[in-house]
């Protein structure tokens, strides 16, 4: 492995992890503001546990990704240093601004998790609604940070020079609203899931089944919901990237030949070499209609571009599949879970839904990384769309590769203790959260 | 504007070493304190951070954030020569922050809370070792942007006396800091002392190594002394902290707690202040006698205008919530019930 690539391996997989452990930060806290308001309006002491749980959740999530999150901070400039020097004051606006949203977060959550009959109990739980507030707001400065990246704008590229700087404007680029509502609403799909599975699971054992239940419902409507709005805000990304971005648009449906009434495709095999791919099923018209709106403007192809700024296709096109596809059953899901909850009330209890959401656990987040890879391996070879080539920012120093090994070292090792503590949460739920187990004890 | 970034800068470094070094500092007097009141020491230490130890490393994010944004040129040649301290203090950070949740919240209290308290503590060591180290680097004129081999390049600059000695010193300062705290923290008088006599302990392991932080200065040729002892406001630096030392040792006497935080405070500004003074607007000294100042080696004007709104703006946000936390968790000392 040569330093380049272990340098985007290395960037590549602490955004990966960091990506997870932020969007449960971003999303946990509204389940548990959602159930520590039922708690406050009803009285009822399961809705207590299940918020206290959820924030013990929180809590490790956002350890792990505001650690995650502090060395991708330096990561920028310890990989990227030729990036950065350039890039640092065009789009660092959002990171001013992220650096508030997260403080407020960590200050809110302090006063959450340790404020228990403190604080006026109204006051308590808008603090808990501010970690998530301020979590989402995070999230959408750091995404338009990305957009930047996608989208450069906000100064004028002469002779190698980056002049007229107008930091605003660069935050505001042309990309940030559509990236920002499309991983929002990933946020919430695939940690939705993910909860709702876990609970599902829970459920299905038979264990505290009725604080299961009540968990299940908050992730799994939050879950579905947003499942059915990502295609709306899909289809907004793939004109913006059909407009801004025509190789990597190209590339997501190994589109290689300019034309009209362009095919969308369904699986197959592209091969970089020949401009060709096999098998695979086209369905006529279908892209050119999401990428224009018609069947008569062609669409970009592959072989239109210069060869010496392609993407790597294939890689691009598989993530692009596998995003689509498991959007596709996850809305499948939703369908079937607003049917239950509305018109078959007896599905509810059935243990086949609850198989489908177990199954469901990890598909939100295979999904969210696919969509990444799009995002990220689509925009390459550039660091900065059209500007700047990843090879160019990259560090001098050599022996990267080592670096690589560490951090991917530390990452797995975070993940597996972070899996383990949460397991061990659920094993607990019994003694520390479901006032209605026997073995529950209060806690003095 | 440029003016309000860099005093934002310092404050942040400033506020990360007394907020972030205290937290640290935890792990470090839980690591010298006698096995068989440990879970004492942990029991305040927990009930003195927890609320704010969060909020308490934020000032890094922000002091880097400013030098990336602000200073990108300052932020890029730390980043590319001080590559491997800059990684074993992310190392370091990345495992106490953890460790320090998982044992907190950890639903099963059993033998993993001795893995916990390994990885934090020795965290808690490492990570402002090299914060000590890389700021030691920044100013001993060895980073050699020139350089050709990677020893001269990316190992030279840092991994030496006078550095290690810089990183001692601010494990030591860690240690003070922390104690001081925990005094005010304390219910029990016997605990009480305890803490009061490790504090004192502090007090001299810190002079011992600023000593020889002097005495390392003096042998690498950095004109250390002259920096901080040069001028005027430099020596009246020195003197203040130095007299802060006895009125800190009436008020452990006397046991006023607000006394011994704001004089420990003090110090560490006047530390801080001695260290930069000299070289201010100038952050890295490099090798070939080239200077990285703050002045000239800024970003793009608008970009520091933007900057300094955004700082100021989450001013507005950020420091009366802070102090609120703050407040409302010193003050109640007594019941730190249930921590959920």
């Amino acid at each position: 492995m040569d330093d380049f690539i272990a340098a985007r391996s290395q960037m590549a997989m602490s955004l990966g992890f960091h990506i997870i452990f932020a969007c449960v930060g971003m999303v946990m806290p509204f389940f548990m503001s959602i159930a520590h308001y039922i708690y406050l309006k009803t009285g009822n002491e399961i809705y207590k546990g299940l918020t206290k749980a959820w924030s013990r959740g929180v809590a490790i999530l956002f350890a792990t990704g505001a650690v995650s999150g502090t060395m991708l901070s330096f990561e920028l400039g310890l990989l990227w240093p030729g990036f950065m020097k350039h890039a640092g004051p065009i789009f660092g606006m959002p990171f001013s601004l992220e650096g508030t949203a997260f403080f407020i977060e960590a200050i809110a959550l302090g006063f959450f998790l340790y404020g228990w009959e403190r604080f006026n109990k109204w006051f308590h739980w808008g603090t808990g609604l501010v970690v998530g507030i301020s979590g989402i707001a995070s999230g959408i400065l750091v995404v338009a940070a990305n957009a930047w990246m996608n989208s450069p704008s906000g100064f004028d590229y002469v002779n190698g020079e980056y002049l007229n700087i107008d930091p605003i404007k660069a935050m505001f680029n042309e990309a940030w609203f559509s990236q920002a509502l499309h991983m929002t609403l990933a946020a919430f799909v695939s940690t939705g899931f993910a909860v709702a599975g876990v609970h599902a699971l829970m459920i299905i054992k038979g264990k505290n089944v009725t604080f299961h239940k009540a968990a299940f419902k908050i992730a799994a409507i939050s879950a579905c919901i947003a499942a059915l709005l990502q295609p709306i805000s899909g289809d907004i990304s793939a004109k913006d990237v059909g407009k801004r971005q025509p190789a990597k648009l190209a590339a997501m449906e190994a589109h290689f030949h300019t034309e009209a009434n362009a095919a969308f495709l369904i699986g197959g095999i592209p091969d970089e070499e020949t401009g060709t791919v096999k098998y695979g099923l086209k369905v006529p018209g279908v892209l050119n209609f999401l990428v224009h709106g018609d069947l008569t403007t062609p669409v970009t192809g592959l072989h239109d571009i210069p060869r010496d700024e392609w993407p790597p296709v294939a890689i691009t096109h598989y993530a692009f599949q596998i995003m689509i596809g498991i959007g596709v059953l996850l809305m499948g899901l939703s369908i079937l879970y607003f049917i239950a909850l509305f018109k078959k009330k007896s599905w509810l209890d059935s243990r086949w839904l609850m198989r489908l959401f177990v199954i469901a656990i990890p598909m939100g987040y295979i999904a969210l990384e696919a969509g990444w890879v799009v995002t990220e391996v689509g925009r390459q070879p550039w660091i900065i769309y059209g500007i700047m080539r990843t090879i160019d920012a990259v560090t001098p120093m050599p022996g990267i590769v080592y670096s690589f090994y560490v951090f991917t070292g530390v990452f797995l090792s975070l993940s597996l203790a972070v899996i383990y503590l949460l397991y061990r949460q659920i094993t607990m739920v019994g003694y520390l959260y479901d006032p209605t187990d026997p073995h529950f004890k209060l806690k003095k | 504007m440029l003016y309000v970034v860099i005093a934002y800068l310092w404050a942040a470094i400033c506020l990360y070493l007394i907020l972030g070094g205290a937290d640290f500092g935890a792990g470090i007097v839980e690591l010298v304190t006698k096995r068989s009141s440990r879970p004492r020491v942990r029991g305040i230490m927990y009930k003195a951070i927890g609320p704010v130890w969060e909020a308490n490393h934020m000032w890094l994010i922000i002091a880097i954030v400013i030098l990336f944004v602000g200073f990108p040129e300052i932020y890029t040649t730390m980043s590319t020569y001080m590559h491997l301290p800059l990684l074993m203090m992310l190392m370091g950070i990345i495992a106490r922050g953890t460790a320090f949740a998982f044992r907190n919240y950890d639903a099963v209290d059993d033998a993993m809370q001795g893995v916990y308290f390994r990885i934090f503590t020795v965290s808690s060591l490492v990570t402002p070792f090299f914060l000590g180290i890389i700021a030691a680097a920044t100013v001993s004129g060895r980073i050699d942007v020139e350089a050709t081999d990677f020893y001269a390049a990316y190992v030279g600059s840092w991994f030496n006396w006078f550095g290690v000695a810089v990183g001692l010193f601010t494990v030591a300062i860690c240690g003070y800091l922390a104690s001081i705290f925990a005094i005010g923290q304390i219910e029990q008088q016997e605990d009480q002392i305890l803490m009061i006599r490790l504090a004192k302990l502090f007090v001299f392991v810190v002079m011992i190594c600023g000593l020889g932080v002097f005495v390392a200065a003096y042998y690498s040729n950095i004109p250390l002394l002259n920096w901080v002892l040069g001028d005027l406001w430099g020596q009246l630096a020195i003197v203040l902290a130095s007299m802060s030392v006895i009125w800190l040792f009436v008020s452990f006497k006397r046991k006023s707690i607000t006394v011994m935080r704001i004089l420990a405070g003090f110090q560490i500004v006047m530390i801080l202040f001695a260290a930069t003074y000299q070289h201010y607007p100038d952050l890295i000294l490099l090798k070939n006698g080239a200077h990285l100042s703050l002045i000239d080696h800024s970003g793009a004007e608008a970009a520091i205008d933007s900057l300094a709104w955004a700082l100021l703006l989450g001013s507005i946000f950020i420091l009366p919530t802070l102090f609120y936390l703050m407040y409302s968790f010193s003050r109640n000392r007594a019941s730190l019930s249930d921590v959920s």
